[in-house]
Order: structure tokens, then sequence, then C-alpha cells
């Protein structure tokens, strides 16, 4: 296959970045999207050229450093999937695709198509956790029987990988579904019951702090999202907001 | 015969003057010809004692070579001491190499009953006052399940904690792509499982080549990791009934692995991240990101420090604190293709490794049975199907050659060929354990296949994963608890597939995504690739390494799986190494260091690091050479995976070695770097990274050239039964290898840590 490839090229957070056009040829369409993007940059460096940055780790799905906008769409036209295991047999021969980062005010550019992720981490540091130490001592695990269902609905939260494509997708550059999946994985198991008023005052707050707009229900996030999270948990973040308010 | 080990009786006056209920002392001799016609005697007494009536003078010409007779109501068990201690003076004496002021390694294992060692060792180790160690810094480089379980642990017993990672942030791990569970010896399931059950399967699954002391400790603590982990929320697969679900793998006859659906690292990690968070959220973590370490700096003798790099700015900095933990993973990626992520890499423990520690075992690596097969040069990574699948999935290959054929050129569809046209390989060869063989028997066995022939897809290289009766299975159990009709096929098949999907749902979908064929109507095909390296630091029961100071837990280290890992083992050795062992062991030391105050970052150990890493990487900046990293890369991991994958030969290796050097020379004569040196730059990272693969490639060579025998992954062609079973040699080879750095790495010197078997008895490990 032969693409033309529009290419976002920034040289760091200071500079003004620009699209870039590239040609590259002889893609076979059993590669994956990263794999298209080693060869461009082999080509690059062999014509002594910068290549492209891009964050990736795993290139399985999982880790979440992958963060293209490809064609308008964060992890590209495939759903419930990263950029790492989107393939070329998605695209056809002669196609153009833009390659852009994730956008958002919260996400500043490091270079080219890296962003800098660690509001995330942040938020989770400002009440993402249960407070137990380490000690060998705690309950035996089968002490606390939980419903089935609740584990379950905790677990899907859980699968939450941080990637970020729900903010990039946003028009609000909205945090809420990444937020609402931490929250309501814990608020959902009795150990996570403990803390659950102060974590969710903590984290929406240090949402807000770090620049992330507001959730209008646009659902955008939920079609993106690469685990397929669901809006309802947004509503449960919500509900357990006001309900922490009230308490306090 | 120019060499011997030979019995005797110490008898310290005439033989005629002892009456036969006299009990005397056993001695080991060894004789040697030398070159020069002398003879080489050593004698050691071995503190086994035998009365005269019980001592069989004749035991040379016995196929047992037992010198007890049966009449001494022990003589099982001396006999069986008085074999390993013959071998350990056999490999002591033979080995010209060893050094005198290392050898023999120290493993500090404590003494006394095998399941006491460990409550005993917690103790006796000094303690650390919480008011000293506010005063006391610890670096923790990597921060996947053995990094971050660690960092929370010591931040929350009151240590400053300096955490690095390469990654973004901390939760990129790539413990995080873990899929299928944790084991621990819980007994949930009420099928006999027990620690000692855990710990045998894991000596067993390892061949023989592990530290006892250590996989029990594993096995002791495994239990404490799913009560820590559910009481931090991890969501782990639960039954019905609310309480956890186990599933089983590899190499054991029991259910005893923790799982959330194929998600388990992610799950296990994000725990773990969580603990960090609160920590880093009291100050008491300092978290470096997207830092990459390049060197260790030790001063007096100790590890005081590491220089890194930032991957954004490309400054290079440096850090200081009382100790050092490696938790920086394993070294996959020397094959270039692996399951292991991108940016994986052995340059933290290899720089710890040219500055005195001792690598052990670096050849033993883990070839997994079941990844999705290769399917063409641009490919840059292989991916992992859990090895849970094989409680499900059967693997097979077509009987006839032809219908192999067939299948390769698209001729015949494999749902086509009916059950008796099907070779089940693994359940026709090892009947007793079939699908869930360990994992090394099971990629031998599927290169076994595929080297005679039967191979199933274009290159020839895959085998089938097959659900389909397990779909029916469960679609038939699903129908009867819902009163529908078992016989409707269709209706069965499609509550069989719920069954499945909800067991495995992530995984089919990522094989969809990549192979784009449906695993629920076709069988899967996989092929074994490499997964994990068994192989590390070398590390004492404490897990610290030969540099004093310097810890490595986790896949870094060589402790625990010897030389094969089972499956669900790796998730529960990080968790254990990170929040339970280290934060007891590294105390003993640091109790040393209450009175030292701050460690400098200016003193001239600091500065004389920093700039060797300067002048190292303005020299591959500025080389005029004319290849990508990853042209090397690719080279060098072809190079490691033909020669030293998953057979291995005396010629092959040896060529190997002259290949890497070459490899390697050419590297610096000719890699290209291009980009800036002060920003953003992956392919200076990675070249960094490759430089030292190339080194550690040759060392992985030398070990496994060294290895004349055959255990676990490691499988010397020469070494093997008529079967094609791995050949052991447990005189010869009963040892840990562990190599110390040598700028010409083909002269690194061999160390050997014997290894006593106090509570097991080496067996051949048979699946059959």
């Amino acid at each position: 296959m032969k693409l033309f490839l529009k290419i976002w090229r920034q040289k760091n957070n200071q500079a003004k970045g620009k699209i870039v056009d590239y040609e590259i040829d002889e893609i076979s369409p059993d590669m994956s999207f990263l794999e298209m993007m080693d060869v461009l940059n082999e080509k690059i460096i062999e014509e002594d050229g910068d290549p492209v940055a891009f964050d990736h780790d795993c290139r399985e799905g999982i880790c979440g450093s992958c963060s293209m906008f490809i064609n308008g769409e964060p992890h590209g036209p495939d759903k419930l999937i990263t950029t790492c295991q989107l393939h070329m047999r998605r695209f056809k021969d002669g196609d153009t695709i833009y390659i852009e980062p994730f956008r958002a005010k919260a996400f500043p550019i490091i270079k080219d198509l890296v962003v800098d992720r660690s509001a995330f981490d942040r938020i989770q540091q400002s009440g993402g956790f249960i407070s137990i130490n380490t000690s060998g001592n705690t309950l035996d695990a089968n002490t606390i029987p939980i419903e089935k269902e609740y584990a379950d609905k905790a677990f899907d939260a859980a699968t939450c990988i941080g990637c970020g494509a729900c903010v990039a997708s946003c028009k609000n550059s909205s945090a809420m579904l990444f937020v609402s999946a931490k929250v309501s994985q814990f608020s959902l198991l009795p150990q996570g019951r403990v803390e659950a008023t102060d974590r969710v005052i903590n984290m929406v707050n240090q949402m807000d702090e770090e620049g992330f707009g507001n959730c209008t229900n646009t659902g955008a996030c939920h079609v993106e999202c690469p685990k397929g999270i669901s809006l309802d948990y947004i509503a449960k973040l919500n509900r357990e907001y006001v309900k922490a308010n009230l308490k306090k | 015969m120019n060499k011997k080990i030979t019995y005797s009786l110490n008898y310290r006056k005439p033989k005629n003057e002892y009456s036969s209920d006299d009990e005397l002392t056993v001695c080991v001799r060894y004789y040697q010809k030398l070159d020069n016609g002398k003879n080489k005697v050593v004698k050691k007494s071995t503190g086994i004692k035998c009365k005269l009536k019980d001592w069989d003078s004749d035991w040379h010409k016995a196929d047992n070579r037992h010198p007890i007779k049966a009449s001494d109501s022990d003589y099982l068990e001396k006999n069986r001491i008085l074999k390993n201690k013959s071998v350990d003076l056999h490999s002591l004496i033979k080995d010209r190499n060893v050094s005198k002021n290392i050898s023999p390694l120290n493993s500090k294992v404590p003494k006394g009953p095998l399941d006491l060692k460990w409550s005993t060792h917690k103790n006796n180790v000094r303690l650390v006052s919480p008011a000293n160690k506010r005063n006391i810094d610890i670096i923790v480089v990597g921060t996947g399940l053995a990094g971050g379980s660690a960092c929370a642990t010591l931040a929350e017993q009151g240590y400053n904690v300096k955490a690095f990672c390469f990654q973004d942030s901390s939760r990129r791990a790539h413990s995080i792509a873990a899929q299928g569970g944790i084991n621990a010896a819980k007994n949930y399931q009420g099928d006999g499982d027990s620690v000692y059950r855990l710990f045998y399967d894991t000596i067993k699954g390892g061949d023989y080549r592990s530290r006892e002391a250590n996989v029990h400790r594993l096995a002791e603590v495994s239990s404490s990791i799913i009560d820590q982990c559910v009481a931090q929320g991890v969501p782990f697969a639960r039954e019905y009934g609310g309480l956890l679900d186990n599933r089983s793998f590899g190499g054991v006859l029991v259910s005893r692995t923790f799982y959330a659906k194929g998600q388990t690292g992610q799950q296990l990690l994000l725990g773990a991240y969580s603990a960090m968070n609160r920590q880093v959220a009291r100050g008491k973590i300092q978290m470096n990101t997207r830092h990459e370490m390049m060197d260790i700096v030790i001063v007096d003798g100790k590890a005081r420090g590491i220089i890194t790099r930032n991957l954004i700015t490309g400054e290079i900095e440096k850090h200081s604190a009382h100790a050092v933990v490696l938790a920086s993973g394993g070294y996959g990626n020397l094959f270039y293709l692996s399951t292991n992520a991108m940016g994986s890499n052995v340059s933290a423990a290899w720089k710890v490794h040219k500055k005195g520690a001792l690598f052990a075992n670096p050849s033993f690596t883990q070839i997994h049975p079941t990844c999705i097969p290769v399917s063409g040069d641009y490919q840059s990574k292989l991916t992992l199907m859990s090895e849970s699948l094989r409680n499900d999935g059967r693997i097979w290959v077509p009987k006839k050659i032809e219908d192999a054929k067939k299948i390769r050129n698209g001729e015949l569809r494999p749902v086509d060929l009916n059950e008796n046209d099907r070779d089940y390989y693994l359940e026709r060869r090892y009947p007793a354990f079939g699908n869930l063989v360990p994992r090394d028997v099971a990629s031998r066995a599927a290169k076994e296949r595929c080297d005679a022939g039967y191979g199933v897809n274009k290159t020839g290289e895959a085998v089938f994963l097959d659900f389909s009766s397990a779909i029916i299975r469960y679609g038939k159990e699903k129908a009867l608890v819902k009163g529908l009709d078992i016989e409707d096929f269709e209706l069965v098949k499609s509550l069989g597939k719920g069954v499945i999907k909800a067991k495995y749902g992530n995984l089919f979908q990522m094989y969809e995504k990549i192979v784009d064929e449906n695993p629920y109507e076709t069988p899967m095909m996989i092929y074994p690739a490499v997964h994990y390296t068994m192989g590390g630091l070398w590390v004492d029961y404490n897990l610290m390494t030969t540099i004093p100071g310097c810890y490595a837990i986790g896949e870094a280290n060589f402790s625990d799986h010897g030389a094969n890992r089972l499956g669900a083992s790796a998730l529960m050795q990080g968790l254990a190494d990170g929040y339970f062992v280290l934060p007891n062991t590294i105390n003993d030391y640091l109790a040393d260091d209450i009175k030292t105050g701050p460690i400098s970052s200016d003193s001239p150990e600091f500065n004389i690091a920093k700039n060797r890493i300067e002048e190292k990487i303005n020299k591959i900046m500025t080389n005029k050479g004319s290849k990508s990293v990853d042209y090397f890369h690719k080279i060098l991991g072809k190079i490691i995976w033909n020669n030293c994958g998953m057979s291995r030969n005396k010629k092959d290796l040896n060529s190997a070695i002259k290949e890497i050097q070459k490899l390697r020379k050419e590297f610096y004569k000719s890699v290209k770097v291009t980009g800036d040196q002060f920003s953003f730059n992956e392919s200076l990272a990675k070249a960094l990274r490759v430089a030292d693969f190339l080194e550690l490639g040759e060392l992985f060579a030398v070990d496994a050239l060294s290895r004349n025998e055959s255990c676990g992954g490691h499988f010397r062609e020469e070494y093997q039964t008529k079967e094609g079973e791995a050949l052991r040699n447990d005189d010869d080879y009963r040892f840990v290898s562990a190599w110390e750095y040598n700028e010409n790495i083909e002269q690194s010197k061999l160390h050997r840590e014997h290894l006593d078997f106090e509570s097991v008895e080496l067996k051949n490990r048979s699946y059959k």
C-alpha cells in the first residue's frame, strides 16, 4: 500500500508545531499502525532527519502509552482498541492519514505526538487508593464475600488503562470518564466504601485544578474508550459526589 | 580414568581393633591424575557416621554406588547426603576459574528447618527505628510489580524513596501486560494444595536449579499477597457465592491461580500503583518518570546512587541514596522479537553487573508456547496468548503430513479435519498433564512437530489451539443449568461461546485484531516466543547482589524459578519480593547507616560516572554511521533466536559468540542516531539499550555453552533421552552459574553456587 501521511511535528513544548507531509510505500495490510510508523522512522533516519516521536510500549493494548489522534479520532477508526492494536488492513491504498497528538490543556505536548499525561497521576495521588499498609496480617481474602455482580462491575471500571482518549475525544477536554472509573471501582467494593466520601471530593477537586473541562454528557469519551468504560460510571461518580457533599 | 571420587571410612586405629558396632565417619576422596603425572588428592570428612557392619565396601560395584547398606535405619538419607557431598567436591575442584575471594558464593541462607527459616530470619534481622528511617534514602529503579510494591512498602515504613521509571507513568511498567493470574497456596478449592505443594511444584517446575530456601519463602508469603491485594481493592474474579475463584496453570495438578479475566497483571499493578500514589501524596516517594538509569555509583565499596538520563531533556543527572534496589525486569528483548514491551531492557542490570554484581544463569530463558506466530519481517513484537487458555484449549496438528500441507496452502480448513486425523500431541505424549504441561515442555513439543513438517501456517511455524470441545462442554453445562435442550447444537454452541467469552474475552479480541480471524469459529494458531528470563542478577537470601547495598528484586534477579518458571509465578514473585521480602531484609543492611547522614552526589565517584555516560552519548551521537539501531537489534535477535533459542548445541553457540563479537564492533563503527541529544530522542535511548544487549548476548551464549546438560528451558541437543526429553546432569551441574564481568566477555569468570536440596529428592521431571 502507498499512503500519504500528515503528521503533527513540534520540536518541544515551547516551539510552534505544524503538519508535515510524508509519503510511504510498500506498507503491508498485516502491519500494525505503529509498525507502519517504525517503517516511516527508519526512512527518516536514513535521510538524516529527526524521527517522529510517539509514545508506545507494550504494543498489545494494555499499558496505555500509545496516544495518537488518527483521522480525527483517538486511537483511530476502530472501536475498543488502542493505536498499537490498529492494523493497516483498516486503510486503503492511496489513503491520506492525519496523525496528531492527544490535545488538551491539561496534556501539554512534549514533542511531536508525545504528550504529558502526568495530570492523571496527580488525580490518582489525590485519592485513588485504599489506605491500607502492607503488614502481611490483613484479613483473609475470603472473609469479605463480594456479590459477583458488584465485583464484575468494579473490574469493568478498573480496566481503564489511563490512556487519555476520553479527554482527547471530549469537546470540553473533560476527564470525567477516567475519574469516574477509579471512583466507581472503589465505591463498588466494601473495602473502598470506608474512604469513599473524601476520595470523590479530593479526586474531583484535583481534576478541576489540573484544568480539565466539565462534563456535558456528550458521550464521545465512551465511544472512543479503548476499554469501553461505560457512561454509567459518570452517573455513579455524580451520585457519589452529591452524596459526599451532603455528608460534609 | 584420570579422575575419580571414592568413599571411605575414617579409621583412626588399625581395622582389626574395631568391633562391628563401632561408628566411623565417612570421607569423600577425590583423585585426579595431573598432566605432570602426579596425583592430586583431596579428602573431606562428610560428617556422616556409619557402623562398620552397615558399610558396604563393594559400593563401587553397585549401580547406585550407595556405600551404606539398608541395615542402617537412615541409609537412604545418608546415602543421599553423601552423593551431594561428592558432587560438590567434584565440581569445586574441577573448576579452575573459581575466584578465591568470592567463591564459594555465600547465599546467606539461614540455618534451621526449611519451613522455619524465613520466620526465624525475620526475627533475627536487625531493625531500624522509625525516627532513623526518616533519615535514610532508598533508590528503586523500575516500578512494575516488584518495584512498585517495594516503593510503597518501604515508604510506608518511613524510608524516603526515590523511584525511577522510563515510562511516562509508573502504571505503565510491563507487569501490566501479564494476563493469566497469580498463584497462592490458599487451598480455597480444597484440592489438597499447601505451602509445601506450591514449593515443590515450583522447585520441580524449575528443574531443580533454584534455591530451595528462597522458593519455600515464596510459597509461604504467597497467601498474604492475595489478602493484601484484596484489601487494596484489586477486583479478582469471584464465584456467585461472592468468594474468590481459581483456575489451573501448567505443571500443576491443583487450582491455585487467582485471576482477573485476562488482565491480572494490570489489576495487580494498578493495586501497587495505588499504594504508591498514597505515598507520593504523603511526600514519601519522589517519583521520577521518563528517567532511565545509566549507571550505578559505588562509594567506598557500597552502592550509593545512580546516574540517570532524563528522557525529555536529555540531561544526565546524579541521584544519591543509602541503598539501590533494582526492579528493572527481564531482558527478553535481547531476542528483538519477544512478548516484552518495546522499552524493556537489560541496561540497569547490565551496568550493575559491569560494576561487580554477578550475573546468574543468563541463558535461562522462558520460551512461552502460546504466542501469536510471526507474520513478517516488519514485525516489532510478539503477542502472548495467556497460558490460562490451555485450561480449555486443546493443542493439535494434523496427523498426516499431506493434511498439514493442504492447510498451509489454504486448501483445507482446520474445522474440516475430523477428530481421527488430528494429533493432540501433548495429550498423546504427556497423558497425566496433557495440555497443561509446563511451558518449556510444551514449547519444545510444538517445535518438534513443526520441524517435522506438521506446522499449520504459511511459514510452517504454528500449531492449533482449539476451543471447540470446551465450547460444547460449557454450552451443555449451561443448557442443563438453565433447563434448555442440550441436543440443540446451535444453542449449546452459542451458550458455550458466552462462557468462553466471559473467561477469555479480551484475549480472543486481541487475537482477532492481530490475525483477523475469529477464534470462536476456527482454532487459534500459536507458536512459542520469548517471554521471560529466569536468569538475572545473582542475589543472596536477602536479595542483595554481590555489591553491598545493591538489591535486585522481581524478574531482575535469578533466585526463584530455576531453569523454568511455572505460569502465574512471576506476579507472585514480584509482589512477594516487593511487599514482603525486601522490606524485611533491607533493614538489616541499613541498620549500619543510621548515623551516615545524607549521601552527597558531588563526590568524585558520581562525577566520574556522569562524565563517562556523557562521553558515551557524545560518541554515539557524533558517530558517522549509516545504519539504524533497529538494524543491529534485529540481527542480534536473529543470532540469538537461531543459535541460543529453544534448542542449543555446541557448534551453534560457538558461532553465536563470534558473530556477536563481530556485530558489536560493527555497531560502534556504523550505528547512526539522528535527532537531538538534548530533547526527547527515542533512537538514542534505544541505541544505549542495544549497546548493552550486544554485550549481554555474548555472555548469554557463553553461559549456554558452559552448561553441558539440558534442564528446564535450557535444552542442549547433545543431552537428551531417546524420547527427546531433556537430560539433566545433577552430578556435574547442580549449581547456579554466576558470572563475574570481564571486558573480554568470553573470559568472564564463572562462580558456582552449589544447590543443596534438603527437603526434596532430585527426580527426573516427568509429566507423563
